[in-house]
């Protein structure tokens, strides 16, 4: 563990794609043990390759990281292979709700235990994945390609619960749920994070949702950070106000606001 | 009636071990995606090995664990040298590559072991058959179908309760998803290599020990393509029900059409078979359809 406390260091990190598409341009993230960060931005700002750059997926995309570093509990893992991350205990939460289709819930749940050998942790882990998500107890035995959407949900983040992750990078779980469900995903999100002491990146388009339980928050917009504040100071702030929660502060007409609000759009988008 | 039955048990009875070959064949392209064209010639292998350990002496059931080393020796290095560095390829690129291993492989089994036909000797089963009720029943044949069925039972049995058995269904359902929870794709895809190698190995050593052994086993071994295709080419069930099935078509035809259209109506049979149950059912008995929720 580094002396200052952060569990993951991001430093400057560049990613390319066929190693000429540049995905990512310079993007540093810290984490602090124990802590939940949000990383929001627009669709194609580059969140989620940040995240499988973390967590070493990107190879699997003929991705590579082609310049910085990234320090886990001090170590640099930028070139490790993705299971070797993972035996690290850092577990990405793949966007899209990616279960085992044709494995019941029980069976993906021990797939996420695959890195715990011994039957009695398995079991024990079991249990408590039950605890925090008793619907999966009562769909155990279902195939997971039928059980519905937010069931699915609740059984990758429980999958991922089994691989018992120090770091839990979670890639838009809201995204295609109902409110209410999405309400309780995110509850016990934020249980994981107190109870279990696992340290959460989180990505998120829906930023409202993101900053109500990430005290520190990260804005990317085309492949770099643009902004990095407290979720409160964050919340206050006018652009993320107009682009991310969809608020404005003045009621009637805008139609000059609309041409500053482009200008000041494109500042970021450089 | 007796020789309806006769033809029904036999097939059922070979079936089992087309049953076997099929799972090595299922078992890969539900893993990688890869249609193994090679089938064949591991059969064939598995045959030859079982039979030299076996003409030195070894028993059988010892040659046969012995060529199961051999086979997962293979199967890890064909993974190895061949196909790791062909994943992300397109997938015809894959399956081309499985037809050039068949070749391979048939070119050293030939420069080895030769082409004429070897058979075990002193015979492994009594020759005599035995009778139940009216029915006579080679003896090779039900050994041979009761071993397969219980390797086959076994191979199920990993599949559904141990680590590693998940693990691999679960890099068939999601590579990504899989490789995110630190499981190991390249392990899981030279495991799968090994397990249908050994499964066909098995199957060849049976096949062989009822015609005795020469390169026709291995087409023997391409003719599970059939019963792979007819229970869903990612189904293990299926590949069970399909290898029965084709067992049992290819001995009534020999019975009752091979005076109608001599000659090998007993090999062709199956395939024009599964052409007429593909137009019905394209993903065969129980394959996946891919799940689509609404």
């Amino acid at each position: 563990m580094s002396a200052d406390g952060a569990i993951l260091k991001v430093n400057n990190i560049e990613v390319k794609y066929h190693e000429v598409i540049l995905v990512l341009k310079g993007v540093s993230i810290e984490i602090p043990k124990g802590g939940i960060v949000a990383l929001l931005g627009a669709n194609g700002a580059g969140k989620s390759t940040t995240l499988k750059a973390i967590s070493g997926l990107l190879k699997m995309e003929v991705g590579e990281v082609t310049d910085g570093s990234i320090e886990f509990e001090g170590e640099y893992i930028h070139r490790k292979s993705a299971v070797e991350i993972a035996r690290k205990g850092i577990i990405q939460v793949i966007e899209g709700r990616k279960v085992f289709e044709h494995l019941t819930v029980e069976e993906n749940l021990k797939v996420g235990a695959h890195l715990r050998r011994d039957s009695k942790s398995i079991k024990e882990g079991l249990d408590m994945v039950y605890s925090y998500f008793p619907r999966l107890r009562e769909k155990r035995n279902e195939i997971a390609g039928f059980v519905s959407g937010g069931e699915q949900q609740m059984t990758v983040v429980g999958r991922a619960l089994m691989a018992n992750p120090k770091l839990m990078l979670l890639d838009e779980p809201s995204m295609g749920l109902a409110p209410l469900l999405i309400h309780e995903i995110f509850n016990i999100v934020t249980r994981l994070n107190r109870e279990e002491n696992i340290s959460i990146l989180l990505v998120e388009q829906n930023a409202k949702l993101a900053l109500s339980v990430a005290p520190y928050a990260y804005v990317m917009e085309n492949g770099r950070i643009v902004m990095d504040d407290t979720a409160e100071k964050l919340r206050e702030n006018p652009d993320i106000k107009d682009f991310y929660l969809g608020l404005t502060d003045v009621g009637g007409r805008k139609s000059f606001r609309d041409v500053k609000h482009y200008k000041r759009r494109k500042r970021w988008l450089t | 009636m007796e020789l309806f039955l006769m033809s029904l048990s036999t097939g059922i009875m070979v079936g089992g071990i087309y049953a076997l070959v099929a799972l090595g064949w299922v078992l890969i392209y539900k893993c990688s995606g890869v249609l193994n064209l090679a089938m064949g010639e591991l059969t064939l292998i598995g045959a030859y090995v079982t039979l030299t350990f076996y003409s030195i002496g070894i028993p059988f059931i010892l040659s046969i664990l012995l060529s199961l080393i051999v086979g997962i020796i293979l199967g890890i290095l064909v993974e190895r040298i061949f196909l790791d560095k062909l994943i992300g390829e397109p997938l015809l690129a894959v399956i081309m590559v499985t037809v050039g291993i068949s070749f391979f492989l048939k070119g050293i089994i030939e420069f080895i072991w030769g082409t004429e036909t070897r058979v075990f000797t002193p015979p492994v089963f009594p020759l005599k058959p035995f009778t139940i009720g009216f029915l006579k029943i080679s003896t090779v044949y039900f050994w041979s179908f009761l071993l397969a069925i219980v390797v086959f039972g076994a191979f199920v049995a990993f599949f559904k309760y141990t680590r590693w058995g998940l693990a691999m269904q679960a890099t068939a359902d999601d590579e990504t998803a899989a490789l995110s929870l630190g499981v190991s794709a390249r392990f899981v895809y030279a495991a799968a290599w090994a397990i249908a190698f050994t499964a066909a190995g098995i199957g060849g050593a049976l096949l062989g020990n009822i015609n005795g052994v020469n390169i026709s086993v291995g087409y023997l071994g391409l003719l599970v393509l059939p019963a792979v295709v007819l229970g869903g080419l990612n189904s293990v069930p299926g590949a069970l029900m399909g290898g029965l099935i084709i067992g049992v078509l290819q001995n009534l035809a020999g019975t009752y059409l091979d005076r109608y259209f001599p000659g090998g109506v007993k090999e062709v049979f199956p395939f024009a078979f599964m052409v007429v149950f593909l137009l019905f059912k394209p993903y065969g008995l129980w394959g996946w359809e891919r799940i689509e929720r609404v």
